[in-house]
């Protein structure tokens, strides 16, 4: 990985740390309302994936989406005026934190409903075959979806048509509280694709450069006209499903694993239900976040103190995101009525 | 004298023509390909136009419908048939959930130009799972058109207009009417496709129908003359918008009002018209608005009772006659 590669994932990954803790905070001063899912402990995931795609491809994710919206170019004060429900919100203030979307950066949407990312990937798969277009789909999805009927469905389809998706899994282990254990009789998700004959594959998702090779791998492949592809990243949220969530299912010892610990431990435990030890936690090294910064001091990318430059310039890059939506204006109800009949095309009904 | 043709072939003359000049026009569901059609609406477009532009799918309603919504936000015009709307009840979370609340939830940013075809209601004798009428369901969801074609120039009509929208519409087919016949004018300009359309004018009594049901409103008009009574019948075309204007005028011309569907009667799509035109029309009523709706039971196979769940002409001239009591 070059220097300005490093700085350019580190730079997002602090980004988006520092905006998701900016926005629990902002959830809890009333600012932001709804359900709020947050990042903090995946940012490899959409840092990596993300990275490694074209401006033309399409982006389809899920309802924790704010850090995928900011990696793909959306203006932080953008993502945090949707997040207050502002109207230069990039929803227009209609979708909020699960509804986020950017038809110009073909940021095709956050959906809130589980299992709705792979049938709308898929079709527009279809639409870049019927045109005949070398872009590819980057469909998210996290471990609790693959039990939907859809992943079965719309994986089905990719592969018979031999459609442009790269299929991502976040698989950060839990389903709201439900362990993947406890929610899936074969918790290696990467495994259920070979039903479909999709290549997949297994990463470290709390290693953003893995991912990113991953990611570069899977869609050279998918351009070379082969159908579709799907990379499972074992990564760990570091908080609760949403704001609502206090996370108390899951073991102290756990969380504290993933914060402090070597991910990859973790990632690779399998079928087993074992916790690490206080012996592996003992020995671990730091979360995806300090270890992409480790990699870069270690690498000469960057000195201790240009790390905090870094981290002083996405603090005033949220803080102004912030100041931008507290003063950006509430949409009208005739922006609702405008965003509703946005397709009737001056129809007039008499 | 234009051709009468059969409702089916009219819908497949509406695809045909629109997909010789639009590449973004594709179909997509259940043996719509090779087979052509259940009800034979797609037959001969898959020989004509190939397989990805007449895409027979696996058996996954979710997904393949789910497919349309993705391949409109990118600015195709998918036409999605589900067999049957008994089938589409596994495609609601695409239709609800997303077609209709994606455009909406972006602040106005997507095309949703998706066309979802379904035949429904009560056929012969196909028992409770295949006879449903899913109107009702529809008509409460923001965002979603619903049209109701009853003839087979209606069909032809909106059917193109469905397609060509960019707002996503739903077409309700009822499986009994893909044989009938009528004329279609091709060369005739269509109307909007929420203009409700009088079908008979009549002085006494508004009798406000669709699809299927509007035929048979307009036999039990002809009956009612015997008795006296000169029935006006609106054919509705539309659930969602519903032309309140064209039904209110003539409330307020005949002072009575009868509704006929076949959906079961229970916060039926009746329910809606008569609740609104008593609010609109109230001092213009002599009497209460009447709903005459298919019993609140799943449909029985036995085929005597399967008739006895849904209005037939009979039931529809003592309706109307109970107005002037």
């Amino acid at each position: 990985m070059d220097r300005d590669q490093a700085l350019a994932f580190l730079h997002d990954m602090t980004l988006a740390r520092a905006f998701e803790e900016r926005a629990a905070q902002e959830y809890m001063q009333g600012n932001i309302a709804g359900f709020l899912h947050l990042y903090p402990g995946e940012e490899a995931v959409a840092v990596g994936v993300l990275h490694a795609c074209e401006a033309s491809d399409y982006i389809v994710t899920t309802y924790r989406e704010h850090v995928h919206a900011l990696v793909r170019g959306v203006p932080a004060e953008e993502v945090m005026a949707e997040l207050f429900g502002k109207s230069h919100g990039c929803s227009r203030g209609m979708g909020g934190s699960m509804h986020l979307f950017d038809a110009e950066r073909r940021f095709m949407g956050g959906y809130a409903i589980v299992g709705e990312t792979y049938p709308v990937a898929v079709g527009i798969g279809y639409g870049i075959v019927l045109k005949d277009l070398p872009e590819a789909v980057i469909c998210f999805f996290g471990d609790g979806a693959v039990n939907q009927g859809t992943f079965h469905e719309s994986l089905n389809m990719a592969a018979l048509w031999k459609l442009p998706v790269l299929f991502v899994c976040e698989n950060n282990q839990y389903q709201i509280g439900t362990e993947i254990h406890r929610h899936s009789a074969v918790p290696e998700v990467y495994k259920r694709a070979s039903a479909y004959r999709i290549p997949a594959e297994r990463v470290d998702g709390m290693d953003v450069l893995k991912v990113y090779e991953a990611t570069q791998h899977a869609l050279q492949q998918i351009r070379a006209g082969t159908g579709p592809q799907l990379i499972e990243c074992v990564t760990y949220r570091f908080r609760g499903h949403s704001m609502a969530d206090p996370g108390s299912y899951r073991p102290p010892v756990e969380v504290k694993a993933f914060q402090q610990v070597d991910p990859v431990e973790m990632a690779l435990r399998e079928l087993s239900l074992a916790y690490p030890s206080p012996e592996q936690i003992a020995t671990a090294g730091p979360d995806c976040l300090l270890r992409l910064r480790e990699y870069c001091l270690d690498q000469g990318h960057l000195h201790e103190e240009s790390i905090k430059d870094l981290e002083q310039k996405v603090q005033a890059e949220v803080e102004a995101a912030v100041q931008f939506a507290l003063e950006c204006p509430e949409p009208t109800m005739d922006d609702a009525w405008d965003a509703l009949l946005c397709n009737r095309n001056g129809e007039v009904l008499t | 004298m234009a051709d009468e043709i059969f409702y089916w072939q009219a819908l497949n003359r509406a695809l045909d023509e629109l997909m010789a000049v639009d590449e973004a026009i594709f179909i997509l569901g259940e043996d719509v390909g090779l087979y052509g059609g259940s009800y034979r609406v797609t037959e001969g477009l898959y020989a004509k136009y190939g397989e990805w532009r007449v895409r027979d799918t696996p058996i996954s309603e979710g997904s393949f419908t789910g497919l349309g919504v993705g391949a409109a936000l990118m600015g195709m015009r998918p036409v999605v048939e589900i067999m049957t709307v008994n089938f589409a009840l596994l495609a609601l979370d695409a239709i609800i959930n997303m077609a209709a609340k994606v455009p909406f939830m972006s602040g106005g940013a997507f095309p949703m130009g998706l066309t979802v075809r379904m035949p429904g209601g009560v056929a012969k004798q196909l028992a409770a799972q295949h006879s449903q009428r899913l109107e009702h369901t529809l008509m409460n969801v923001p965002g979603l058109r619903i049209v109701v074609p009853a003839t087979p120039q209606d069909a032809y009509w909106q059917l193109k207009q469905a397609v060509l929208s960019d707002e996503p519409v739903i077409v309700l087919e009822h499986e009994l009417l893909y044989f009938s016949k009528g004329q279609v004018d091709e060369t005739l300009p269509p109307p909007p496709p929420h203009r409700a359309l009088c079908r008979r004018q009549g002085r006494d009594l508004t009798i406000i129908a669709y699809s299927k049901m509007a035929a048979l409103a307009e036999q039990a008009a002809e009956k009612l003359v015997a008795q006296g009574i000169d029935a006006e019948v609106i054919d509705l075309r539309s659930l969602s918008p519903i032309d309140w204007h064209t039904c209110a005028e003539s409330v307020a011309r005949t002072h009575r009002l009868l509704i006929v569907e076949e959906d079961c009667r229970f916060a039926g799509a009746g329910a809606e018209i008569a609740a609104t035109l008593t609010e609109r029309c109230f001092t213009q009523l002599e009497v209460a608005p009447l709903r005459l709706g298919g019993l609140d039971i799943p449909t029985p196979y036995n085929g005597r009772l399967e008739a006895q769940t849904i209005p037939q002409v009979e039931d529809i001239v003592a309706a109307a006659k109970q107005l002037f009591n």
